[in-house]
């Protein structure tokens, strides 16, 4: 197949469209602009809607009102936009509405920067909204894996009734690299007969609601989302390993940061040193089981996670892995500055030593 | 023997949980007899918001959907935009509308989103329990203003329908109340004109409705659809605020 140079939110955007996704949704922020820009042109050429909404909360709230009456719909934003969107995404869950929401993260708190960063994984893997609930989070390390996600995101948030989010480093929507538009697997999709479409002589009328005011049926309603949460936790779990066969020390990354470590990975074992890459592809469900199976082989020493993110967030979920067996060093950044291959080099240096 | 009157399709069987004398239940009457007449209620999508009204998927009989607090002008503006033909309502309070979800109104009327909102402004925020509302007004004692809302505290109430009516996308915004005979057939008109220039794609649409809250304003049923006409009416001017001139068809 031919490859076609594209850039990250670009190809995002011609991905959804591929994917048949009927209407767009969103708001100006750097640095995914990209999208909603690309969207305006391209979308209604291709019979879908598209409205630049007067803030991400009123996005996300379109994006509900569609989804709600059996559209494929979408919204894009960066971390505050993403903040401005956790109320409606928490009613989506409740309301089991499907829908897919690319968050292109760039560095915090507040205003932060515009460049990229990873500091949005708690509010991306825990929820982020009010409330008991979970999105599926998909998280792609180069153009090519964003345009797969993206496209399997509207089958995966169709099959669960749930949104689903792509969170990537704002790195990503913006380089340009070579892409294939390849096929990615299709699912058998159950009908919306859910939908507010009008009733059009149907003998029932269909509700959008996540309000259950009965405490029971309350606690009955969560239920049903945590059996599914746990379906999706079996499975959706997604994870690659990069020569761990032999890894005395496991790097931990995702996104550009584990672009990075693979660099790494090849000047360490150009000087006779065994490390290897651990990236989870979906944050949410992380892939807990795969982790702690690796935590407890007997070649592996120690632990280093590498994030753009200053405290180290996905690291709470390499602990809960690990589980104390091996130590875990972190080397992070924020603010948009990005962990070098020489850093990764010695912290997994010294991630050795602390194992040995 | 004939039949005189009969509960609205528009409506289901569901009991009404709103108070005695809450204008709430005959709103909806209206608004569900007038997409019956119509003929939309087969292809109609309702938007219910978080307020007294928030069950209100359970009574109209037309597909519904329950928006969060104040977006339910968004939620209605995805819904529309996927669905031009059919007959899109949003059913909102005025702690709803216009506090918390101001913004999501005006872009939607700005926008000139083809939709029809019906503004249940009662003065008061009434499922919380009395708070002040934007549209409480001055004198009027709430749980958040006991001693009556002050000019200086909280600024003047908000007059929404002349708001609106600002904007080129609005095409028509009436003032109506439901206290009597007379002003409910004139709301019920408004309501069906509303939906008739909403599926002629003329723009947004926007009808306020003067309503009474017996148990937050302290009041009996009587009591308080006459202090709607003492006092709301005077401040909240009944009628048609505006009506924009379809567009004429372009001569070629
Ligand atoms: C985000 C959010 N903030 C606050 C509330 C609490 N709340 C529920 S109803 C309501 C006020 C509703 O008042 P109004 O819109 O005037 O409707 P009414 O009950 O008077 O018909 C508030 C503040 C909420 N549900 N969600
Ligand atoms: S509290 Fe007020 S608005 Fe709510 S149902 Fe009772 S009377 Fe109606
Ligand atoms: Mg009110």
């Amino acid at each position: 197949m031919e490859k076609e140079l594209w850039k990250g939110n670009e190809a995002i955007a011609e991905a959804a469209i591929r994917a048949g996704c009927n209407c767009f949704f969103g708001y100006p922020i750097t640095p995914q602009s990209e999208v909603p820009e690309y969207m305006s042109v391209h979308l209604p050429k291709a019979g879908g809607v598209f409205v630049q909404s007067e803030s991400e909360v009123a996005a996300i709230n379109m994006v509900y009102g569609a989804a709600g009456s059996g559209m494929r719909a979408m919204t894009s934003s960066s971390s505050p936009g993403i903040s401005l969107k956790q109320e409606g995404i928490s009613y989506m869950a409740g309301a089991e509405l499907p829908c897919v929401i690319v968050n292109c993260m760039r560095g915090g708190p507040g205003l932060g920067t515009i460049q990229p960063g990873q500091g949005d994984y708690y509010q991306a893997t825990r929820g982020g909204g009010n409330g008991d609930y979970r999105t599926v989070v998909l998280s792609p390390s180069n153009v090519q894996e964003a345009v797969d996600f993206v496209q399997e995101a509207f089958d995966i948030a169709d099959q669960y009734r749930n949104p689903v989010m792509v969170v990537m480093d704002g790195l990503i929507g913006q380089m340009m690299e070579p892409i294939e538009w390849r096929p990615v697997p299709k699912r058998d999709l159950p009908p919306k007969d859910w939908a507010t479409t009008g009733r059009k002589g149907r003998d029932h009328h269909n509700v959008i609601n996540s309000l259950y005011m009965d405490p029971e049926e309350c606690d009955r309603h969560n239920e049903h989302l945590w059996e599914k949460y746990a379906l999706m936790e079996k499975n959706e779990v997604r994870w690659e390993e990069i020569s761990c066969e032999d890894a005395e020390v496991v790097i931990t990354a995702y996104g550009t940061p584990a672009r990075i470590a693979l660099t790494a990975i090849e000047m360490l074992r150009e000087e006779g040193l065994k490390v290897g890459l651990f990236r989870p592809i979906t944050l949410w469900p992380f892939p807990e089981d795969a982790l702690r199976k690796l935590s407890k082989a007997g070649h592996v020493k120690a632990f280093l996670d590498v994030e753009m993110s200053s405290c180290g967030q996905m690291m709470d979920d390499v602990r809960l892995s690990v589980e104390g067996r091996k130590p875990i060093r972190y080397l992070g950044h924020a603010g948009g500055v990005m962990p070098t291959a020489e850093e990764i080099v010695d912290a997994a240096k010294a991630a050795l030593k602390e194992g040995a | 023997m004939a039949i005189v009157y009969e509960k609205s399709r528009g409506l289901t069987d569901a009991e009404l949980h709103y108070c005695p004398g809450c204008h709430h239940g005959i709103i909806h009457k209206l608004v569900a007899e007038s997409l019956v007449e119509l003929g939309l209620l087969d292809d109609a999508i309702g938007v219910c918001p978080v307020g007294c009204s928030v069950f209100a998927y359970n009574y109209f009989s037309c597909d519904m959907q329950e928006a969060a607090h104040g977006r339910a002008p968004a939620v209605a503006t995805g819904i529309k935009r996927t669905h031009p033909n059919q007959a899109v309502f949003t059913y909102q309070g005025d702690g709803d509308l216009a506090s918390i979800g101001a913004a999501e109104i005006v872009h939607a009327a700005m926008r000139g989103e083809k939709f029809t909102t019906i503004f249940i402004n009662n003065a008061i925020y009434g499922m919380t329990g009395g708070q002040m509302a934007p549209t409480t007004l001055i004198g009027q004692k709430a749980t958040t203003c006991q001693s009556g809302r002050t000019k200086e505290q909280a600024g003047m109430p908000i007059r929404m329908a002349e708001l609106l009516s600002t904007l080129d996308g609005c095409v028509y915004a009436e003032r109506v109340c439901v206290t009597d005979m007379a002003n409910l057939n004139k709301a019920k008109k408004a309501i069906k004109k509303a939906f008739q220039k909403q599926m002629a794609g003329e723009g947004f649409t926007f009808i306020e409705v003067l309503s009474t809250c017996p148990t937050n304003w302290g009041m009996t049923p009587l009591k308080a659809n006459q202090w709607l006409k003492d006092n709301m009416v005077p401040y909240y001017p009944l009628g048609v605020i505006k009506e924009t001139a379809p567009e004429s068809a372009e001569v070629k």
